[in-house]
């Protein structure tokens, strides 16, 4: 059998969201409810986050960033717990920046 | 009042509502919170432009597109198997054409340089952040991020993308539920030209577009491949519930398609030279929204209106569609001088008289059978093996009859009659 070069697809996270460009405003458009997220058993934020923004930290909470965000909306979308997350859009002109998409 | 109306995204249902507008002599606003038209939107690749005929005329003379769809291919995949429906058509590489490939950001951008060609006035960079209402509730305007950025005008027309918060705002959703969704996530794919016309078979302007069921790792879905000019368009959609129950990260489902024996040659070498993701609407009919509020026309995702319908996965047509409708009503109901429920009422009977509703009525129990757990888990490898026992050579035995195939492959999938025969029938009747 012949074997593919398959490495290309296994790109580190970090170099794969380089690749879309985020024009980051200083206000976070994502706020997460740490004590909401702690008594959180699922966390479905943390596996179904297309960027990976949620983190989940060692004491059962969930850390988040906003920067880097395609403001699809999965996470609120998948989210258990009312309230948990609070999310809206970035600041006109600011976030996720498409071009061959 | 401001303006005559206000369409709150310019993308392809909000470029459409504004020309609409524009050409009847209203006045119109159409408000992007990018910095361009397009440049939130993301989407699989492939757009079926045919309501542009009455919009703009010969439109593929200068619409900009990759390639035209010439090819599709549908594959039912296991890990080890692929079965390929391959179809291609020469009459889809010529006026008036039938799909294409296209880039989003250059797409919608052209579209809504239609709109402001005919008048319409276009405002980037600004988020819509709430409507505006009089004391009886009617929406009267939006409340923008601008420095006394509220804004006033007869009509609203929310084309504000699938996670429609004017939609929300103004109740015309229930609950929403996860369930009604999926996650689009997808690579472009950098490759020359040449090497993606010789390995897809294809020449000149001619594209592909790969549908794929069975890819997604357990995670009801699908993939998908489509050929731009210089790069592919690799992704999968993934139903949100289950991509967080079965705790299988996005980037890894697209990973392991890529090393798909049958996937792996095609994309060999290629570079990754974009990520993006995007939610999409896909439970059809049942999840639609109410379409007129007071004041308020919902249009394309925003509205829900997107057919995940297996062989026929469509968007960008029910937006153009919706959002061309959305206008020509709001017009009439701006001339007449009744923007309440009454006056904006057309909109929904065009909706109902058009393909817009039409075929996501007829198609309503498809996007369910499309993602159930038979079609997304049994199945495939069900055909897929009776495929394989009937091209495999088992000399010295006989051949078995196929009947015989289809009766031990059943069993082994685990797959009951009853569930066969009533899937069979869902489909037969949902496409018939």
């Amino acid at each position: 059998m012949t074997a593919f070069r398959t490495d290309w697809g296994s790109i580190s996270f970090d170099d794969r969201m380089s690749t879309s460009e985020f024009r980051i405003h200083e206000r976070a458009h994502i706020v997460v409810d740490g004590d909401a997220c702690r008594g959180c058993s699922t966390q479905e934020c943390v596996v179904a986050c297309p960027a990976r923004l949620f983190v989940p930290t060692s004491d059962g909470g969930v850390l988040f960033n906003y920067e880097q965000c395609f403001e699809c909306g999965t996470c609120y979308l998948v989210c258990n717990t009312e309230g948990a997350i609070s999310w809206n859009y970035p600041e006109g002109g600011h976030g996720i920046v498409f071009h061959q998409t | 009042m401001d303006f005559d109306a206000i369409v709150v995204g310019a993308g392809p249902a909000g470029s459409c509502a504004a020309l609409e507008l524009a050409r009847a002599g209203k006045s119109v606003l159409l408000i992007e919170r990018g910095p361009f038209p397009g440049s939130k939107n993301m989407y699989g690749g492939v757009v079926y432009p045919r309501i542009l005929d009455e919009l703009v005329p010969q439109w593929w003379e200068e619409a900009p597109i990759q390639r035209w769809v010439t090819r599709r291919s549908t594959m039912i995949m296991t890990p080890t198997q692929a079965l390929t429906i391959d179809f291609r058509s020469q009459n889809w590489a010529a006026p008036p054409y039938n799909g294409a490939t296209a880039y989003r950001p250059d797409f919608d951008h052209w579209l809504a340089g239609k709109a402001t060609d005919a008048g319409a006035q276009l405002l980037c960079s600004t988020v819509v952040t709430g409507v505006l209402r009089d004391a009886a509730g009617a929406v009267i305007g939006v409340r923008t991020d601008r420095p006394d950025g509220d804004l006033t005008a007869k009509v609203v027309i929310a084309c504000d993308g699938v996670n429609s918060f004017i939609a929300k705002e103004v109740g015309l959703y229930g609950k929403v539920d996860a369930a009604n969704y999926t996650l689009g996530v997808k690579e472009t794919l950098a490759l020359p030209k040449e090497v993606i016309d010789e390995r897809f078979g294809v020449r000149g302007r001619e594209g592909v577009d790969f549908e794929v069921v069975g890819c997604t790792e357990g995670v009801n879905g699908g993939g998908f491949l489509y050929t731009n000019l210089d790069t592919v368009s690799l992704g999968v959609v993934l139903k949100l519930p289950r991509l967080a129950a079965q705790k299988k990260r996005p980037e890894e489902i697209i990973a392991s398609f890529k090393k798909h024996p049958a996937i792996a040659p095609l994309i060999e070498g290629a570079d990754l030279k974009e990520y993006s993701a995007h939610v999409i609407p896909e439970a059809g009919y049942k999840m639609l929204p109410k379409l007129v509020g007071p004041g308020l026309l919902v249009a394309g995702d925003a509205a829900a209106l997107c057919l995940a319908a297996g062989i026929w996965l469509e968007g960008m047509n029910f937006a153009m569609a919706s959002g061309m409708y959305a206008g020509r009503a709001a017009a009439q109901a701006v001339t007449r001088g009744n923007t309440g429920p009454d006056g904006l009422k057309p909109y929904l009977e065009m909706l109902n008289s058009s393909f817009v509703l039409k075929d996501h009525r007829k198609l309503q129990h498809i996007p369910h059978l499309v993602l159930s757990d038979r079609v997304q888990n049994q199945y495939p490898a069900f055909v897929a093996n009776i495929v394989e026992r009937m091209f495999r050579v088992d000399n010295p035995a006989p051949k078995p009859g196929l009947r015989r195939i289809v009766r031990e492959e059943r069993k082994r999938a685990g797959i009951r009659w009853r569930d066969l025969l009533s899937d069979g029938w869902t489909g037969m009747k949902g496409f018939s």
